[in-house]
């Protein structure tokens, strides 16, 4: 069965909607980071981080949403851009079953760090209201609830090879007639506790947020999904050794005709085991993270929804979307205008 | 797993068998010891040691024995240590089902269903940033040993298993839900043997947060279907499975535990937190379930519900089970597990399906205890003691926070 990427949605620290981030993706300068300050007895602890801008927010309209924490928002901004408005009434006429699978590492910190708080200082008094939102799957239940959809909805936690995943769980639901089409998501806030925690790791780290989605569904539309291979575990071999396999199965004639979308972050340490695999690629390459930051889980999302883009513009018959994640998989795909 | 455009789906669904499994509950640490556990209709809840429970309203859950030092199968001690208490909890269990199922590790898929997964050394990060931000000693460790996915794949590591890895998240449906894509990767040809399950730890966090929201039960003691249930108890635990496809088991010469029928998933978008009164989703699920099955209402010996003793659930589940079974419905065996070992959140799912195997192999209905009065909506025979029985298919239901429901049937070997 022929699957297409039909819809395509992102919300980034370059700002709401794909427009913004390919804008950002082409003028090629890593965006302006903020500080994150979070004052302690003593010190103030800053961080640099990349923030989605307040300004234009496209949040849909959605009861329950008004209490849910930012990874919500921006991950329903980012489906409502990938599904459309037609799609989203065919679902109200139930002519249309969309799938929901939605990757994360973090899920949802600011509510854990308050609920958190407030069960150290006193569990007697801490907030029924900020419990269910800490769960990693409030977010994607918050999707269905809103696209009104009773279909299959999972939540996959994975470090950035998460949503790749993803997509292989959605092309077995939309072969085995389980759902029409299937959105993919996924979606990461900015708290002091992911903030600094990922620059433990390295102080070059830039944490950022955003959330990316795409619409897969049967048929030939203009970017098809062309190989998908299994992700590759590091249980039983390393991060550089899982790269190569990745590298391996992913491999396209001609380098100029196609666009390697890789998931190195600029740090050389972490970016090494991509930057061996892919050492010999001639073709043209970008790198997001690069530019966007590192929004853990939601980073993988926003490469492929490049990628799509990269596509439509007409300027590659392939593309070859790579990560290499932290502590789990590295994972890659390729995607094209044509059957390969 | 993996997607070409080129490669045909497979179309015919294969037979798909359990060849192993493995358990640790508040109940015992492996199969027999649980297995003992529910033929006695023991209780299996106890004061909270994990962490400070002075200032909640509830004190009591369903806590594991874990063994304080590595077990003897090849894990270093410093793999233990680093390993956080879901982590040990789905090592054992996985463990068992491998040595259960003849196996030893090797290329084979994982998928796993969790839903607090390793908050304890979370909130050790975040007390230690808090009390000391300017003190990093370990705090790079505990970020990165917090996540899941590390976790399991250093316990891949330790059972030799070097396959892709699934989480699922779904919270209290997880267990199931990792059960049910692994039967669909055989039963469709993707994959011939998949090592599936759940865990869930105690950790103050969750255990806050369902006391915040009023779902624990006062008195410590959880009686789903009562009449008078005020809540659920807590617990943890893991349960594995070694999903197989029929053919391969019998090339193999393994024996089988049973079949996996059939497996139906669906989402209630009614509340976040509450279920849909008439249980909507429950009934899909079930109904899903029972056509890919090939069984009816009628066919099916005993329900393992998801009772979880709360008042919202268990009426939502109960009109689920009386709107699914019909005419029927007097006949329909049903209990709750979670009134012996209490409700293991991602580990549920899972735990509860081995606990059905366990009705299967030994024949038996396992009870839901505690039960004083039953409530109305129990029209089904309500299983209130521990019987005797003849078992050949089996139902657990698991609905989770956020609306994720999902059946499975199990089936004795050759039924289908």
């Amino acid at each position: 069965m022929n699957l297409s990427i039909t819809g395509s949605g992102a919300v980034s620290p370059a700002g709401w909607g794909v427009a913004a981030m390919m804008n950002a993706l082409s003028a090629g300068e890593q965006l302006k980071p903020v500080l994150l300050e979070r004052a302690t007895s003593g010190i103030s602890i800053q961080t640099p981080v990349l923030r989605v801008p307040a300004e234009n927010a496209t949040t849909p309209k959605f009861a329950r949403l008004r209490r849910a924490s930012p990874i919500s928002k921006f991950a329903a901004a980012a489906v409502m851009e990938a599904l459309g408005e037609t799609r989203l009434a065919a679902i109200a006429a139930g002519e249309l079953r969309v799938g929901v699978i939605f990757t994360l590492i973090n899920g949802c910190v600011n509510y854990s760090n308050r609920f958190f708080g407030e069960v150290l200082a006193d569990p007697a008094m801490a907030s029924p209201i900020l419990f269910p939102e800490t769960v990693f799957n409030a977010p994607s239940s918050h999707i269905s609830a809103m696209i009104g959809s009773s279909s299959p909805n999972d939540s996959l936690i994975a470090d950035s090879s998460g949503f790749f995943s993803g997509i292989d769980l959605a092309a077995e639901w939309i072969e085995r007639g389980d759902v029409d089409g299937c959105l993919i998501v996924a979606s990461e806030e900015i708290d002091w506790l992911s903030a600094e925690g990922l620059c433990l790791y390295s102080k070059r780290y830039l944490p950022a947020e955003g959330a990316g989605a795409i619409y897969l569904e049967p048929g030939d539309g203009p970017v098809k999904l062309l190989q998908l291979p299994d992700p590759v575990s590091y249980a039983g071999r390393s991060r550089m050794a899982a790269a190569r396999e990745v590298r391996e199965q992913l491999e396209v004639v001609n380098h100029e005709q196609a666009l390697l979308i890789d998931g190195r972050a600029g740090i050389r340490r972490y970016d090494q085991a991509e930057t061996s695999a892919w050492s010999d690629w001639t073709g043209p390459r970008w790198s997001p993270r690069m530019i966007l930051g590192e929004a853990m889980g939601a980073s993988a999302a926003l490469q492929i929804v490049a990628a799509v883009e990269a596509l439509k513009s007409g300027s590659f018959d392939r593309v070859i979307v790579t990560t290499t994640g932290g502590n789990q998989h590295a994972a890659g795909l390729m995607l094209g205008i044509s059957p390969a | 797993m993996a997607y070409f455009s080129d490669s045909p789906f497979p179309r015919n669904p294969r037979s798909v068998v359990v060849s192993g499994a493995g358990i640790v509950s508040p109940m015992g640490r492996d199969w027999a010891e649980n297995l003992a556990g529910f033929q006695a209709g023991r209780m299996a809840l106890s004061p909270v040691t994990l962490f400070d429970v002075s200032r909640q309203r509830v004190g009591t859950a369903g806590q594991a024995d874990l063994p304080a030092i590595a077990p003897d199968f090849g894990i270093t001690r410093k793999s233990w240590e680093r390993m956080d208490r879901g982590t040990r909890l789905a090592l054992l269990a996985a463990r068992e089902a491998l040595a259960e199922a003849g196996l030893s590790g090797g290329e084979m898929p994982i998928i796993i269903g969790t839903s607090a997964a390793a908050m304890p050394i979370g909130e050790e990060y975040y007390k230690q940033a808090l009390a000391d931000p300017s003190r990093r000693h370990s705090q790079l460790q505990r970020v990165e040993t917090y996540q899941a996915q590390r976790q399991m794949t250093d316990m891949a590591r330790a059972l030799g298993v070097h396959g892709p890895m699934r989480i699922v998240s779904n919270a209290c449906a997880s267990g199931a839900n990792a059960i049910g894509h692994a039967f669909h990767l055989v039963r469709s040809g993707r994959a011939e043997i998949v090592l599936a399950g759940g865990y869930d730890a105690l950790c103050q966090l969750v255990f806050a947060g369902f006391d915040a929201l009023q779902a624990l039960s006062p008195s410590g003691i959880p009686r789903p279907f009562d009449a008078a249930r005020d809540g659920l108890a807590l617990g943890e635990g893991a349960g594995f499975v070694i999903v197989e496809s029929a053919a391969s088991a019998k090339a193999r010469g393994a024996k089988v535990l049973a079949e996996i029928l059939g497996y139906g998933a669906a989402t209630d978008v009614h509340h976040l937190t509450q279920p849909h009164p008439l249980g909507d989703a429950a009934l899909v699920t079930m109904q899903a379930a029972c056509t890919m099955a090939g069984v009816a209402p009628e066919q099916i010996d005993y329900i393992n519900s998801h009772g979880t003793g709360t008042p919202l659930n268990d009426i939502a589940e109960g009109n689920a089970i009386q709107r699914w079974a019909g005419e029927h419905i007097g006949k329909i065996k049903v209990s709750s597990t979670k009134s012996a070992i209490g409700h293991l959140l991602g580990g549920a799912g899972a735990v509860e399906s081995v606990i059905c195997l366990m009705a299967l192999k030994g024949q038996f209905l396992p009870a839901s205890l505690n039960v004083r009065e039953a409530d109305p909506v129990c029209t089904f025979d309500l299983v209130r003691e521990v019987r005797q029985a003849r078992v050949e298919k089996v139902l657990t239901n698991s609905f989770g926070f956020g609306g994720a429901n999902a059946t499975l049937i199990f089936g004795k070997e050759g039924i289908s």
